[in-house]
C-alpha cells in the first residue's frame, strides 16, 4: 500500500517503491485492454481536464482514452483555440479550467517547470504530461512496464539512449527512472546535445559520440525524436545526423541479440531509426502504445479515484 | 474500539465437509457441470474456487476451469472508502461467453461486492448462466441478490463480522464470528 | 534643533574611525564628532550598542519610475531603500522612456525632491534609448545631475561603442558602468548553464557569457586608461580579469550583488524569484566572489533592486522576467553572509556600502565635521524576520521572504533627518 501521491509531476522526487507500485497497479490495467467491453464505472462522475498548452496528439488521445475507459469525463483545453493566444496568463486560464471543477489536470506545457508551478497553487491533482524540455513522466512509466514485461526485469540494465538528450524530456525521465534501478546509462548523440551535465542525472551514467560504441552490450535501446518542430541548437542537416546516429540493423548488431528498441513516438522513419528496425522483432514501439494506456489508467485511478486525499475515514468501519 | 471472538462457526473440518457437499451440489445442479467454469472473487473466493474444482474433479472426474476475479473497480464505494484500496490482477483465461459460471465468495453480507463481480463479468463477455456459492450468508442484504449454493446460514447482527480465515491465506483455516464493542 | 547621534560605535573606514563618539548633526551637515560631546539643546538619538556608519551608498538599482510605476516608484522604492539603511542609491536608465536626456535625468531628480526618502542619483544612458546606436546626451544629463552612465539592462552593445563611451564620459569625469553579458551566448537562458540547468530543463546562460563581456571591457579599459565599473560581477572568470586590470593599475572596478554572495543556482527551481540576470552562479563562483569582497578585488555591495509586479512574476519560469528587489535585505545579508561568518570584518563590509561605492562614483563618504549628514545607524545583534508582505516596496519578489536574520538597520539619517527607524 502507498500513500497517495498529491501529484505526478516527475520521475526524479519518486522512490524506487512507488515506481513499482504503479507498474504493478498498471498490470491489471493492462489486462483490462483485452477486454471485449473496454468501459468501466470507477470514475463515474469524476472530469479529467486535459490542458494541452503544446500540440500533442498520442498523448492526448492516451490520456482522454485512460479517462474514458474509467468512466470519467474529459474536458479539452484546446492550446491552438484557447485565450493563451490572447494574453492571457497561464495562471487565470488555468483558475478559468478549475472554476469547471473538474477532478484533475492532465497538462502538458511547452515551459519546463509549467505543472510544477500549477500544482502549487491549485487543489486538485497535476499530472505532468511533459513539461518543456523538464520531464515526461507516464512515458518513464510506460516505457518501463515494457522493459519489465519484454526483458523480465528493471534492474541493472544496460540502457542507450540516442538523440538530443539535452532537450529530451523523454530521455530525462528515464534516466531518472532506470538509475533507481542501478542501470548502466549510455547518452549518445551529437555531443552539442549530449552536454558532460547530463551525466550528474543518474548514479551511473556515461556518455559517448560514438553510436558503436555507445551500443555495445545494450540491453535496451532508446530512440528519441528528432523534432523538427523545436529548434536543435544548432541545427543539424537530417542526413549528418542519419551518418552518425540513425539506429540502423547494423549497428543495432552491436547490442545484444534480444535487446529491446523504443522509440516514444512519433517516430520518423529514415531518420532516428531505418524501417527494418523500427518494424523489426525488437522493437516494442507499439506495445509502449498500449502499455501508456495502462499506465495513465494506473495513475487517474491513483489520483482521481477513491476519497479526496482529506476526507474523514467514514465512522461505519 | 475492541474487536472480540465471540464464537467458531466452523471449523477446519466442518469447513472441509461443507465445500465437498456444495461441490456435490454444483454438479448435481449443472447437468454434470461440462460448461461450469468456477469464478473466484479476490480475495478468499480464490481458494475457496479452487478447492471445488478439486473436489469435482476428485470425485466427477470433471476439469472445471477457475478464474479469479479482482473487483475494485466495480466497487460502488470507492469515493467514500479509505485509504484507496489497489486494483489486482483479475485472471479469467476462458471466454466467459455461454458459460455456466458459479461466483465463489466467502461471505455474502449486503450483496455489493457480488453486483461488483457481476458487472465486472459481463465486461468480459456474456454468460449463459451466473449463479452465487458461499461458504457463509449472514445476512443483512441491501440488494435483491441470494446465493445458489450456501454452506451455512446465520444469524448476525449489525455489530458482528464474520471471519473466514483459509489457510492459503491467514495461516488457519476456521471460520469465526468476531463483534465489535466500544 | 540639532541632532545629536550618543554613545554609537562609530565604523568609518574612509577616516580609519572605530571608536564609541557621538555625533552632532545640524542641518544637513555633520557639525562635530567626539567622546561625550555637550550639546544645550539636542534631539538625541541613542545609539548605544548600534554601529554608526557613514550613509550606505547603492551604485545599482532600479526604481521603475517613469514608466512602470505599477512595480515600483521613487516614493516607495526609495522608501525601501531607506528601511535597508541606504542613504543614496543610484538609479538605472532602463525606464520608460530611457533616461537618455536631460529632460528625464531633471524629471527624476525632481520626482525625489518632492517624494523620496533617500538621495536619488541617476545613471544616464549610454547610448540612445540604450539601443546601442548613437551616444546619449552625456554632457547634458550630468549637468543634470547624472552620476554615472551605463546602458543596463543591455551591455553597451560593442566594442567600438564602448570605447567611445568611456573616452567621452572619462573627459566630463563620469564611470561607465557595463552590464556585461555577451548576448549571443546567452540567448534563450533562464538560468545558470550547469548541473542544475540540466535536471531543471531550463535553457542555461553559460557563466561565460559574462566573461566574455568583462573581457572586451577590460581590454577596452586598457585601450582607453578610462574608468570602467562592472555592474553586479558574479563570476570567477570575470573577477580575476577585474583583477589582471588593478594589477595593471587600471581604473577598473566592480560591484557584486547580496544574492550572489548568499545564493547559488542550487537554489533554482521552478520559483521565478530566483530568477534575475546575472542568474545565480555556482558554487565556485560564489566562494570566489566571497574571496573578492575580503581581498578587495570587489569595491562594492550593490543591490540591484529590481522590482516587478506580482503579475508579471506569478508567470512559467521561462515566461518571468529578471531580477529580485533588495534593499531590504541588503545588508542583514551581508551581516548573515559575511561578517557572522567570519569571512571578512565588519570594517570591511562597511566599507563595501560606503567608501567603496563612493569611491566608484568618485566621490567621499566619511564621518567627519563639515561632511553632509547621512548616516546609516545598524545593529549586528538584532533578530528580525524579512516579510515580503510587509515590504515597503510595491512588488515582492524576493527569494528572501520569511528569512530570519541576525542583524539590520536600525535608522537612516538623510541629510541631517531620520528617514528612518525600526
Amino acid at each position: 500500500m502507498l500513500e497517495r501521491l498529491p501529484h505526478l509531476l516527475g520521475i526524479e522526487s519518486l522512490s524506487r517503491e512507488q515506481i513499482e507500485f504503479f507498474l504493478d497497479q498498471a498490470k491489471p490495467f493492462q489486462e483490462f485492454q483485452l477486454y471485449p467491453l473496454k468501459k468501466l464505472a470507477t470514475l463515474r462522475g469524476k472530469t479529467v481536464a486535459l490542458a494541452f498548452f503544446e500540440p500533442s496528439t498520442r498523448t492526448r488521445i492516451s490520456f482522454t482514452t485512460a479517462a474514458s475507459r474509467l468512466g470519467a469525463d474529459t474536458m479539452a483545453l484546446q492550446a491552438e483555440a484557447s485565450s493563451l493566444k490572447k494574453g492571457e496568463s497561464l495562471m487565470d486560464t488555468v483558475r478559468t479550467l478549475e472554476a469547471m471543477k473538474p477532478d484533475a489536470i492532465v497538462m502538458r506545457h511547452s515551459s519546463s517547470g509549467a505543472p510544477h508551478f500549477v500544482a502549487e497553487r491549485l487543489e486538485i491533482p497535476v499530472l505532468n504530461a511533459g513539461d518543456g524540455t523538464h520531464e515526461h513522466p507516464t512515458q518513464a512509466l510506460l516505457d518501463a512496464l515494457t522493459i519489465r514485461d519484454r526483458a523480465g526485469r528493471l534492474e541493472s540494465l544496460n540502457v542507450t539512449i540516442l538523440g538530443d538528450i539535452l532537450h529530451s524530456r523523454v530521455a530525462r525521465s528515464n534516466i531518472h527512472l532506470l538509475g533507481k534501478f542501478g542501470a548502466r546509462i549510455t547518452l549518445c548523440g551529437p555531443s552539442m546535445w549530449v552536454p558532460r551535465e547530463v551525466e550528474g542525472l543518474a548514479p551511473q551514467v556515461r556518455r559517448t559520440f560514438s553510436v558503436d560504441r555507445a551500443l555495445e552490450g545494450a540491453d535496451v535501446v532508446m530512440t528519441l525524436r528528432v523534432q523538427t518542430e523545436r529548434i536543435h541548437e544548432p541545427a543539424l542537416a537530417p542526413d549528418e545526423y542519419i551518418a552518425g546516429y540513425q539506429l540502423t540493423p547494423e549497428r543495432l548488431r552491436r547490442a545484444k541479440p534480444d535487446a529491446l528498441v523504443m522509440h516514444p513516438g512519433p517516430m520518423i522513419r529514415g531518420l532516428e531509426i531505418d524501417p527494418a528496425v523500427a518494424d523489426g522483432p525488437q522493437s516494442c514501439v507499439l506495445e509502449q502504445v498500449t502499455n501508456g494506456l495502462a499506465v495513465r489508467m494506473a495513475l487517474l485511478y491513483h489520483l482521481v479515484g477513491g476519497p479526496p486525499a482529506d476526507a474523514p475515514h467514514p465512522a461505519k468501519d | 474500539m475492541r474487536v472480540v471472538e465471540k464464537r467458531q462457526l466452523l471449523s477446519a473440518e466442518e469447513i472441509s465437509r461443507t465445500l465437498n457437499r456444495l461441490a456435490h451440489e454444483i454438479v448435481e445442479k449443472s447437468g454434470g457441470a461440462h460448461h461450469v467454469a468456477l469464478i473466484g472473487v479476490r480475495r478468499r473466493g480464490v481458494p475457496l474456487s479452487q478447492r471445488l474444482a478439486v473436489a469435482i474433479k476428485g470425485f466427477a472426474q470433471i476439469d472445471v476451469p477457475v478464474g479469479t476475479l479482482d473487483i475494485t473497480l466495480y466497487r460502488d464505494d470507492l469515493s467514500t472508502i479509505g485509504p484507496q484500496p489497489v486494483v489486482q490482477s483479475t485472471n479469467i483465461d476462458f471466454a466467459v461467453d455461454n458459460r455456466d459460471l458459479v461466483i465463489v465468495d466467502d461471505v455474502l453480507y449486503t450483496g455489493r461486492t457480488i453486483r461488483a463481480a457481476m458487472n465486472g463479468l459481463f465486461d468480459l463477455g456474456r454468460p449463459k448462466r451466473v449463479r452465487l456459492l458461499v461458504l457463509v450468508d449472514r445476512g443483512h442484504r441491501e440488494l435483491p441478490i441470494e446465493a445458489t449454493f450456501i454452506g451455512q446460514t446465520i444469524q448476525t447482527s449489525d455489530t458482528e463480522i464474520v471471519e473466514v480465515r483459509l489457510t492459503e491465506i491467514d495461516g488457519e483455516e476456521r471460520v469465526m464470528l468476531v463483534d465489535r464493542v466500544s | 534643533m540639532p541632532l545629536l547621534v550618543r554613545n554609537g560605535r562609530v565604523l568609518d573606514p574612509a577616516g580609519k574611525t572605530d571608536a564609541l563618539l557621538d555625533v552632532l548633526i545640524e542641518g544637513d551637515r555633520i557639525l562635530r564628532v567626539g567622546a561625550d560631546l555637550r550639546v544645550n539643546s539636542a534631539e538625541v538619538f541613542d545609539a548605544s550598542g548600534l554601529i554608526v556608519a557613514p550613509g550606505f551608498v547603492d551604485l545599482h538599482c532600479h526604481l521603475r519610475e517613469p514608466g512602470q510605476e505599477l512595480s515600483e516608484t521613487i516614493e516607495t522604492g526609495t522608501r525601501a531603500a531607506a528601511r535597508g539603511g541606504f542613504t543614496a542609491v543610484c538609479c538605472m536608465p532602463n525606464t520608460q522612456p530611457v533616461n537618455d536626456n536631460a529632460s528625464v535625468t531633471r524629471s527624476i531628480i525632481e520626482r525625489a525632491a518632492a517624494s523620496a526618502s533617500v538621495r536619488v542619483w541617476p545613471v544616464g544612458a549610454a547610448s540612445i534609448g540604450s539601443k546601442g546606436g548613437a551616444l546619449a546626451e552625456i554632457s547634458a544629463m550630468k549637468a543634470a545631475g547624472a552620476v554615472a552612465v551605463s546602458d543596463d539592462g543591455k551591455p553597451i552593445a560593442t566594442a567600438r561603442l564602448m570605447r567611445q563611451v568611456m573616452e567621452y564620459c572619462d573627459s566630463l569625469g563620469l564611470p561607465v558602468i557595463d552590464h556585461c553579458e555577451e548576448l549571443s551566448l546567452s540567448a534563450g537562458g533562464v538560468m545558470r548553464e550547469g548541473p542544475q540547468s540540466v535536471r531543471l530543463g531550463l535553457e542555461g546562460i553559460p557563466a561565460q557569457s559574462e566573461s566574455v563581456c568583462v573581457a572586451r571591457d577590460v581590454e577596452t579599459a586598457l585601450l582607453t586608461g578610462a574608468r570602467l565599473h562592472i555592474a553586479h560581477l558574479s563570476t570567477l572568470r570575470s573577477l580575476e580579469y577585474v583583477r589582471w586590470a588593478k594589477q595593471r593599475g587600471l581604473r577598473v572596478t566592480c560591484e557584486v550583488t547580496p544574492h550572489h554572495f548568499t545564493l547559488t543556482d542550487q537554489d533554482v527551481g521552478y520559483d521565478t524569484n530566483y530568477k534575475m540576470n546575472p542568474p545565480l552562479a555556482s558554487r565556485d563562483d560564489r566562494h570566489a566572489l566571497i574571496q573578492g569582497l575580503a581581498d578587495a578585488s570587489v569595491d562594492a555591495i550593490a543591490t540591484d533592486h529590481a522590482p516587478h509586479h506580482p503579475a508579471s512574476k506569478d508567470v512559467e519560469f521561462d515566461r518571468a522576467p529578471f531580477g529580485i528587489t533588495g534593499f531590504e535585505t541588503a545588508l542583514s545579508l551581508g551581516l548573515s553572509e559575511l561578517v557572522h561568518t567570519g569571512k571578512i570584518p565588519l570594517m570591511r563590509l562597511v566599507e563595501l556600502f560606503t567608501a567603496g561605492p563612493a569611491r566608484v562614483l568618485g566621490i567621499e563618504r566619511k564621518i567627519a565635521a563639515g561632511q553632509p549628514a547621512d548616516l546609516t545607524v545598524f545593529s549586528t545583534t538584532h533578530e528580525w524576520t524579512f516579510r515580503a508582505a510587509q515590504s515597503a516596496s510595491k512588488s515582492r519578489n524576493t527569494p528572501f521572504d520569511g528569512r530570519s536574520f541576525r542583524g539590520a538597520p536600525m535608522a537612516t539619517i538623510v541629510r541631517g533627518r531620520i528617514v528612518f527607524r525600526r
